[in-house]
């Protein structure tokens, strides 16, 4: 994973809430074997109705997604953190996010950043004729306009994102402690591990 | 005297390798469900890296999402050939990679066969106190059986393959607990859509939930991981129900499952696993269980659930503004109007089957409702796709197959299938489907299908009157 320091650019003012992994990406999509060219899936239903942000030319070249609550919801597909990365997007601000995109996104160094609604609307506004930036060292989101949001992030996650760590190297490094558990286990369960069917 | 523990602090707490100064625990996991969707480029990710799988013995896989329900074999017993090369192409990828791994393979046309979420239990490869992960959502179910399970992404799937672990955060945990009894032909789908209705599809989100009371215990193991299943409908990672005899009685001589004095000092060992007395809970929400009646959903979010003696509800009914707008999008998608009776709403097809309504007792249900009856004319295709190999022969063994073929379905092989149409069967376009999945989010069943969640007997019921239809009507 490449360090993700800033992401700064326009933002696609799309709003809605619980966008589910299915509207990201629809099935259809999921029948590769590759994590590249989802792009082309990415919202395709939303991108079928006319006056849809993602074809607006005012939001061309756009990095940052501004969505509602509970943005990812739905299914584990990683396809729609790929797709999102392979249509430009880097950052994504919603109120909240489903537990199992955001760790998606995480592993693939799009930001999910989650801020109070009332940012939400603000950055609503200004994506509509400006650009918006990310910052990770600040752990902010600003605008032209002087607009300062903070926002938290696990640290762990900070720091890999920050760092571009390979989280299984990471783990691998403890390859020690996962053998001593196992010795464990198997001496004091041994029937914790499945016979053969 | 020690704190008391939830089931979930117990599991978790049994299972960290190493825990980190800023909360991140190594967690160590104990089974690995695979398949053909979200595994290719964990595979492609280990043979780029140089990595093998540590565990192969821990990990088990089964194509399910792709697979055709139509059969396998010709009458040479040769394969049939998948039509959509970008399918069989997912499907090749497993059949090459498993192997290639080390990693125990059930075939498509092996009578074990079937949807991760159903083989997992049916085999004893889940058990309580494990952690067991599988790259789909609905990984969920397994909690039915007191495991801590979860879905999760391809690159964790890689993670784990890697290395048996995952670096995870604690979750919260929530307490659901279910008063009272359920009304007579109330099944386990109604309360879990009741639930969801209740606590909304973000309502879980960064919990853990357990699911409490009588209910629960009363409830058969099939039940449970209907209830289960739906977790991730409500946001929540996982579920769990604490184990009890009738989980030991369940999985007592599954093939994966412990033998002899090992099934012995297993059991005791899970029977210390349910939450202590007075262990505390983040959040606790109380259901009534008398307040659950026969359920469907209206619109296009797991959330938006109405008894089927209930009307389709005013968007103005909403409180929030953009709840009201998404009543809106929903309703012109759905093609339902304000106030419409659901009981007038007339379904063109009819999906019985997904990891969350595919087991033995959900086809003992619908069945039920349709012997000696036929669906009626305006439905056009009606399916039954039992979840597993086994789950198909039990079902023929207790000729529930021509009960369904004699009303007029079609009597499928198992997969996943109609849930979300990655195989050839899908909802046309502006069709309606009475269906015992666990999505009606829009075009999850097919570009434009039009999804109302209900339970088996209840699609049953819809197939027999060809609109949405309360089954205590037919089953008197």
């Amino acid at each position: 994973m490449k360090p993700v320091k800033q992401v700064e650019g326009r933002a696609y003012p799309f709003g809605q809430k619980n966008v589910d992994t299915d509207v990201i990406i629809p099935a259809k999509w999921l029948k590769t074997i590759s994590r590249d060219g989802l792009g082309e899936g990415a919202f395709e239903t939303v991108r079928a109705q006319d006056g849809n942000v993602f074809d607006d030319p005012e939001y061309s070249g756009a990095n940052i997604l501004i969505a509602g609550d509970n943005f990812g919801c739905g299914s584990s597909r990683e396809h729609a953190a790929w797709a999102m990365d392979d249509m430009g997007i880097k950052a994504v601000i919603a109120p909240s996010f489903s537990d199992i995109f955001s760790g998606n996104a995480f592993k693939n160094g799009l930001l999910a950043i989650a801020l109070p609604q009332e940012a939400i609307d603000r950055l609503m506004e200004v994506a509509k004729t400006d650009p918006i930036t990310v910052d990770m060292e600040s752990m902010s989101v600003t605008t032209p306009f002087q607009d300062r949001f903070t926002f938290e992030m696990d640290p762990f996650r900070h720091q890999c994102l920050s760092e571009g760590t390979d989280e299984i190297d990471l783990t691998l490094a403890k390859s020690d402690a996962i053998e001593t558990y196992e010795k464990r286990i198997d001496s004091a369960q041994p029937w914790n591990n499945p016979q053969a069917a | 005297m020690t704190e008391p523990k939830t089931l979930y602090e117990k599991i978790w707490d049994a299972h960290v390798v190493d825990q980190r100064d800023d909360g991140t625990a190594l967690i160590y996991i104990d089974r690995h469900l695979v398949h053909e969707v979200t595994s290719p480029q964990a595979f492609e990710g280990l043979r780029k890296a140089g990595r093998t799988v540590r565990r192969p013995d821990l990990t088990l896989a089964v194509p399910d999402h792709n697979l055709p329900t139509t059969a396998r074999l010709d009458a040479n017993g040769n394969k049939i050939p998948i039509a959509d090369p970008q399918s069989a192409a997912q499907l090749e990828a497993l059949e090459a990679n498993a192997p290639a791994f080390g990693i125990e393979y059930i075939g498509a046309s092996d009578i074990k066969q079937g949807i991760v979420h159903v083989i997992g239990p049916e085999q004893g490869f889940t058990l309580p106190g494990t952690t067991l992960v599988c790259g789909d959502s609905h990984t969920a179910a397994h909690g039915a059986l007191g495991a801590l399970a979860f879905g999760i992404g391809t690159s964790e799937v890689e993670h784990v393959l890697a290395t048996q672990t995952l670096q995870l955060t604690r979750s919260k945990s929530m307490e659901i607990r279910v008063e009272g009894d359920l009304g007579p032909g109330i099944s386990p789908k109604d309360l879990i859509l009741h639930i969801i209705g209740v606590i909304g599809t973000a309502g879980g989100t960064g919990f853990v939930i357990e699911y409490r009371g009588k209910v629960f215990e009363e409830m058969s193991i099939e039940g449970r991981l209907t209830v289960s299943n739906m977790s991730i409908e409500a946001g929540a990672r996982a579920g769990l129900i604490a184990p009890d005899q009738k989980t030991f009685d369940y999985l007592k001589g599954r093939p994966m499952a412990p033998k002899g004095a090992d099934w012995d000092a297993a059991v005791t060992y899970w029977k210390t696993l349910p939450s202590d007395d007075g262990a505390k809970f983040d959040k606790s929400v109380t259901i009534d269980a008398a307040d659950v009646a026969p359920t469907v959903t209206w619109g296009t979010s797991p959330e938006d659930v109405v008894p089927v003696s209930g009307h389709v509800p005013e968007p103005e009914s909403f409180t929030d503004a953009s709840k009201q707008d998404a009543a809106r999008k929903s309703l012109d998608y759905m093609g339902l109007e304000p106030g419409q009776a659901m009981g007038d709403v007339a379904v063109e097809n009819i999906f019985i089957g997904s990891c969350t309504n595919s087991r033995i007792e959900d086809m003992r249900a619908a069945a039920a409702v349709l012997e000696g009856r036929k669906k009626a004319d305006n439905v056009k295709w009606a399916i039954v796709v039992p979840g597993s190999g086994l789950v198909k022969v039990q079902a023929e063994k207790e000729g529930l197959d021509r009960i369904f073929v004699e009303a007029g379905f079609e009597w499928r092989e198992p997969g996943c299938s109609a849930c979300l149409g990655m195989n050839p069967d899908k909802v046309p376009a502006g069709e309606r489907c009475a269906s015992t999945s666990n999505r009606n989010f829009v075009g999850r069943q097919g570009p434009g299908a039009r999804t109302h969640l209900m339970s088996p007997a209840m699609a049953a019921a819809a197939a027999v009157t060809g609109k949405l239809t309360d089954v205590r009507e037919l089953v008197k």
